[in-house]
């Protein structure tokens, strides 16, 4: 974990120096061929750029190491207040989208799967076709267009709401760019929900159950739904991997202040310092949540538990 | 008090067993006629394909998708069961009949606790919660465990194959039903363990004056288990008769096959078992006549003809072939 952690660093690193351009030009645009050697050197200086590479990149470890972000070289400020700031946004995003996704995904494979090919598994399976293969800048652009120009309705025009603040506000900011998000994880877990109960359905111990006079309702949750609960577990902490990087182009869209739009933004002003965490966040954030999808396996299933 | 005059327990008639689909009907169980006194022992044999097993899931309708009963009837004390509902089938299962399956290793939830699944189905037939616990460690210590506290606490994978088939059959016994339908239950264990579950079951019985139906593929394991026997071929009854009087005397000549193939006190002399030549027909696609024709020695013209019925042969014996039991006994 430490180890992907690390790598991250190193590629990210890396692929940030490749870009051509540095914090310099990119805010003095064709001005920067205007300055001198002199004042070019003093300004590399400044930002803290015209080190070797590997210099760079072994003060900058050192300094996340310690807890230090750095400091943003656009505006100035502290990254961990950027980063701060932006975090809980994408978090709440984050965590919106993938209940509504598990909540669609759920729903529509187990109901689907107990009666394959009748009109819940078929409109499910639909839905899914659209949900996978439709992205979701797409999905989003629709659904901004039509909320805005059809029924005059953007919550994303005022500016960003916490739900500490505003809850209410806040839940209408956030629900349309998790419904969007929601789609595409919703199919997969649909998907493998439907798969893995029609397998699970097979099994001797639900025969087991169902003779024992379960009623129906015991039978599907307890014993079929449990057991094909754990190809969903691990296909939602991949699909919430995916919806990290799907933040980014949602949060775009509908002009909410998360990490993902932060992350555009300072790739676009070459603001390394919080490029960097930003994406190391993003990279911690797909660790963690696969380490919480290993736990949770254990929980669900003795036999892994015991190992 | 005559057998004759006492009502079956559970009565199938002609029970027909198979898929149907775009008009197209596949029937492996052809008309089954099965009764279990109450009390009685009755065991099932035939071979594997010979629907033994599909007719006893039928019974509680729990045969695997996409095989239905097609017709006839099914009758358990006073109720239809191929004419109730999925409640009313829930009320059965478990309680009035229940069952004892082939593959224990696969037959127990794996996430659950064995607690979890007994006391799960004393509560589905109004047990409170109290009382099933209690009743839990009662039955698991009745099926021979000396520590039930320690198996109701453990999940079927920390358990042997023995040990689960023994949680099975308390887990069948908790509720105290009438019928207890054996499917098989030592096959997948150990020879060492398997006289060791069919003796619990049959002291269980003994207990209970529960009725057992006992279905196997070996006429030997069962033999001294059951009072009278089945014996199915080809997705029919072909013959019916009390266990003494079918080893002294078997009238139909599969019967007479399956007796012959059975390792006697003379397997110390190294004798030859006779084998059946051949192999089952798949009853979806039987020729007309006698399905066991082919593999018969005694077989003649009206064999290939007609399916003989279940015909009387006296002592209580019954017996689907043309010949006269007086040329080849």
């Amino acid at each position: 974990m430490v180890l992907t952690l690390f790598g991250v660093s190193i590629i990210v690193f890396l692929v940030l120096r490749l870009l051509p351009g540095n914090a310099l030009t990119s805010s003095l645009g064709v001005s920067a061929g205007l300055l001198s050697h002199a004042q070019l050197v003093a300004l590399d200086h400044y930002y803290g750029i015209g080190e070797p590479v590997v210099q760079q990149y072994v003060s900058w470890l050192h300094a996340i190491l310690t807890g230090n972000l750095g400091v943003s070289l656009s505006s100035r400020t502290s990254v961990a207040s950027l980063v701060g700031a932006a975090l809980p946004v994408t978090f709440e995003l984050a965590i919106a989208a993938m209940l509504l996704g598990l909540l669609i995904g759920v729903l529509f494979g187990v109901f689907g799967a107990l009666r394959p090919g009748r009109v819940v598994d078929v409109s499910g399976q639909g839905v899914s076709v659209i949900g996978l293969g439709v992205p979701s800048f797409v999905i989003g652009t629709g659904i901004v267009t039509l909320l805005a120009s059809v029924f005059q309705y953007f919550p994303s025009s005022e500016s960003f709401a916490s739900l500490a603040s505003d809850p209410w506000l806040n839940i209408q900011q956030i629900f349309f760019p998790a419904f969007t998000l929601s789609l595409g994880i919703g199919a997969a877990i649909m998907r493998t929900t439907r798969a893995s109960m029609l397998e699970v359905v097979g099994q001797n111990y639900v025969r087991t159950a169902r003779g024992k006079g379960l009623s129906r309702h015991s039978v599907t949750w307890k014993h079929i739904f449990l057991n094909a609960f754990i190809p969903v577990l691990t296909m939602s902490g991949i699909q919430l991997g995916y919806l990290l990087g799907g933040t980014v182009i949602v949060e775009q869209i509908f002009v909410l202040p998360g990490l993902g739009r932060l992350l555009v933004e300072s790739i676009n002003g070459r603001d390394f310092p919080v490029v960097q965490s930003v994406t190391m966040i993003f990279a911690a954030g797909f660790v963690v949540v696969n380490m919480i999808v290993d736990v949770l396996y254990a929980v669900v299933d003795p036999r892994i538990r015991n190992r | 008090m005559s057998a004759l005059a006492e009502l079956p327990l559970l009565s199938l008639r002609s029970v027909r067993v198979g898929s149907r689909r775009d008009h197209e009907v596949r029937e492996i169980v052809r008309g089954v006629d099965l009764d279990v006194l109450a009390g009685e022992k009755v065991g099932v044999v035939g071979e594997s394909g010979s629907g033994k097993t599909l007719t006893m899931l039928s019974v509680l309708r729990l045969l695997p998708r996409p095989l239905e009963v097609l017709g006839g009837q099914i009758r358990f004390e006073d109720k239809i069961l191929t004419e109730l509902d999925e409640r009313g089938m829930e009320s059965i299962r478990g309680a009035g009949v229940a069952m004892v399956y082939q593959d224990p290793m696969t037959s127990l939830n794996p996430l659950l606790r064995v607690r979890t699944q007994v006391v799960e189905t004393l509560r589905a037939h109004g047990s409170s919660d109290a009382a099933a616990g209690k009743r839990t460690r009662e039955v698991l210590g009745q099926v021979g465990f000396v520590d039930p506290e320690r198996v109701e606490a453990a999940f079927p994978h920390e358990l042997s194959g023995g040990m689960v088939q023994r949680v099975m059959i308390a887990m069948a016994i908790a509720t105290s039903p009438r019928l207890l339908i054996a499917d098989e239950p030592t096959t997948a264990l150990d020879v060492t363990i398997q006289q060791q579950i069919l003796d619990l079951v049959d002291s269980l019985q003994s207990r209970t004056a529960m009725s057992v139906v006992w279905v196997s593929h070996d006429l030997g394991v069962i033999a001294r288990l059951v009072d009278r026997v089945f014996v199915m071929y080809a997705g029919r009854v072909v013959e019916q008769a009390p266990t003494v009087r079918l080893f002294a005397r078997p009238t139909h000549p599969y019967s007479q096959a399956l007796l012959g193939s059975l390792p006697g006190p003379e397997v110390r002399h190294r004798a030859r078992l006779t084998q059946i030549g051949g192999s089952p027909p798949d009853p979806t696609r039987l020729p007309p006549g006698c399905p066991f024709r082919a593999r018969c020695p005694f077989a003649f013209d009206r064999c290939a003809e007609q399916e003989p019925p279940l015909l009387e042969r006296g002592e209580g014996s019954l017996a689907a072939c043309w010949k006269e039991p007086i040329e080849w006994l």
